[in-house]
């Protein structure tokens, strides 16, 4: 079998880059030494919203189907975390299994009724739906509520011991690097073919005899699988699961996470979770710097960024860089 | 449950539907006519709040705070309409959904950064701070006058669409906004006056909800939500839908918080009872659009630009 699904352009700007952000990752640990506790926990959760973005991605980038609602699904899988804690099951495999299972029949439950509709109508149901989850979530009194749960443990996945950081980091930039090959195997089979059909022109690919609903429905369900791990794992690295991982601004960050690191390709959804959290990190120390009474209000500069990338980045960071070959 | 309880859970699910009414009305229409998605509607909304509660506590005088958050919201619409968002309307929804997100976030720390992160606390009007008697029921008056106002506005509303001739245009322009400007009409400033009326709208629901809501950061954000909830099962773009689909959320959403936990009581034991009967009152309105859209996926009251779109 042929690792890569298309010759690979070894000398292209978007190939070199990607060389060197994963190169980085690699590397990360080593670099900043024992004492770098922050920084690996930092990084870790950078590689968590990349790898949520990463199923957003497969279906805003290539299906064309804007879901403002993706972080119930890492809602879920942290609940499927805490929960399951709570009455002492530790296996990180039983929490896995328990956020796929939940996921894929939410997700098919969701998708089905919010694929009905298309365009906006699809942003707002997707946006109801996670709403709706939310108060669930709220509603959750045994577990805290609105509080949130504590997470006693990491989750015990037998052989890997994910209890320092360090391991959990490399467990999610395992999580990261499996699912960027997967969605590129995935984007190039006649399966993604027909996805991305779909979305440049839906009544064609219908009319060619796809059944592209469940083309559709089938890429929601996965891209929800891909948010719940994600969430598995930002539960672990938390210790902590609360109604706010499903909070709609969290959707709304997705978004411009797949937007800021370019629509449409494959690896930009790591280049933009670098970007935007990065540039939470470093925002609130800035505006101290300059302007000390207004620390605070960092997220007025965040606003104003969020609204130029929509009007002026049309391709994304990543998406700017020439793929191909001369 | 007495009749007197479930009359004003009545009154004030009307009541919440006719704010949100105000709201979805600018909403629809932009969406309709400039086939535009502003998030960035309850930071109006929030706006409006904000600006009768300072002119308020500034004047005394409620008229005068009632202008300030129309004329502010709508002033505040028509300058994004102009400098921020022209160049939005002709791209594809996620780029406005994106700019819109963060213009939220660049409002909501506005708001924080000149008023303060606390909420801030807005009297009711001296003259409406009584209780009104109609036949043994009694509802306060202020709440009344919610309602009276915002059915005046959505009399006003008809009455402007269907039967003036900025009317005609504006429905010219949801369906054919090429035609339109073919016919010499300048349809960007038909867009910019949709803009800033619906701002103005969303600015008095602002102010009118400000004594019974907190005033506060983000607090467009749930009212956001629901707005988009009424224009989805109404129809988008249909202003008619919009009213209807207004009042049956506002009256669902309260009724369901309201009883949904007694009701629970009455079939499950009182624990599970305490613990699902919030959530389901709250899941109650997006159960509803489900089910909605399961039947008629354009909603209750298609129009051509949400069916083309």
């Amino acid at each position: 079998m042929n690792l890569f699904p298309t010759s690979v352009h070894w000398r292209a700007p978007r190939t070199i880059v990607a060389i060197i952000v994963l190169a980085a990752f690699v590397l990360l640990p080593f670099a900043v030494g024992s004492e770098g506790d922050f920084y690996v926990k930092f990084a870790t959760r950078v590689l968590i919203y990349a790898l949520a973005a990463i199923g957003l991605n497969f279906i805003l980038g290539f299906g064309g189907m804007v879901s403002l609602g993706h972080a119930m699904y890492i809602m879920l899988g942290a609940y499927c975390v805490g929960i399951p804690m709570h009455h002492e099951i530790t296996s990180g495999w039983a929490h896995l299994a328990f956020a796929i299972a939940l996921t894929a029949v939410l997700a098919t439950v969701v998708g089905a009724v919010a694929l009905r509709t298309t365009g906006i109508a699809f942003i707002m149901i997707t946006l109801a739906f996670a709403q709706m989850l939310f108060f669930v979530a709220v509603s959750l009194k045994e577990y805290g509520g609105d509080d949130g749960l504590t997470i006693a443990a990491r989750s015990n996945f037998g052989l890997f011991d994910i209890a320092s950081n360090v391991s959990l980091y490399y467990l999610a930039f395992s999580a990261v690097l499996l699912a960027l090959y997967l969605s590129w195997r995935a984007v190039l089979s006649p399966f993604g073919l027909i996805l991305r059909g779909s979305k440049a022109n839906s009544r064609r690919a219908l009319a060619l005899g796809h059944p592209i609903l469940r083309y559709q429905l089938v890429a929601y369900v996965l891209s929800a699988l891909v948010c719940a791990v994600a969430g598995v794992l930002l539960a672990n690295l938390t210790q902590f699961a609360s109604p706010s991982y499903g909070a709609w601004t969290l959707s709304g960050e997705l978004i411009v996470i797949v937007i800021l690191g370019g629509l449409g390709t494959v690896f930009g959804p790591l280049v933009g979770a670098v970007c935007l959290l990065v540039l939470e990190e470093i925002l609130p120390t800035l505006v101290e710097a300059t302007f000390p009474d207004y620390k605070s209000n960092w997220m007025l500069l965040l606003g104003l960024f969020i609204f130029f990338v929509a009007l002026l980045l049309k391709r994304g960071v990543f998406g700017s860089l020439r793929g191909g070959a001369k | 449950m007495t009749l007197q309880l479930t009359l004003s859970q009545l009154m004030n699910g009307l009541q919440l539907g006719v704010l949100l009414f105000l709201l979805a009305a600018g909403l629809t229409l932009v969406f309709g006519i400039m086939s535009f998605v502003n998030l960035a509607h309850g930071s109006l909304y929030m706006l409006g709040a904000y600006f009768g509660a300072a002119a308020f506590a500034k004047t005394d005088s409620f008229t005068l705070a009632l202008l300030a958050a129309v004329l502010g919201a709508g002033v505040v619409g028509l300058l994004l309409d102009r400098f921020a968002l022209t160049k939005l309307y002709t791209r594809d929804h996620l780029d406005q959904v994106l700019a819109t997100f963060g213009l939220i976030l660049f409002f909501n720390e506005l708001i924080r950064i000149v008023w303060g992160p606390g909420s801030i606390f807005m009297q009711v009007p001296d003259a409406l701070s009584n209780t009104v008697e109609i036949a043994g029921f009694t509802y306060p008056a202020y709440r009344f006058a919610i309602i009276g106002a915002g059915l005046l506005v959505a009399l006003g509303l008809y009455l402007l669409i269907q039967k003036t001739r900025v009317g005609m245009l504006i429905r010219a322009g949801a369906t054919h906004p090429h035609m339109v400007a073919s016919l010499g009409v300048n349809i960007k400033w038909l867009n910019t006056l949709v803009f800033a009326l619906g701002a103005a709208l969303a600015g008095l629901a602002g102010v009118m909800a400000g004594p019974i809501v907190s005033v506060q950061p983000g607090m467009g954000e749930p009212v956001l939500i629901l707005t988009l909830v009424v224009i989805i099962i109404g129809g988008l773009g249909s202003i008619r839908g919009a009213f209807y689909a207004a009042l049956i959320v506002g009256v669902v959403d309260t009724l369901g918080r309201a009883f949904m936990p007694t009701l629970m009581r009455s079939i499950f034991e009182r624990n599970t009872a305490d613990a699902a009967g919030p959530a389901i009152a709250s899941m109650l309105i997006y159960l509803l659009m489900a089910l909605v859209l399961a039947f008629k996926p354009q909603g209750l009251f298609p129009t051509s630009a949400g069916a083309t779109r």
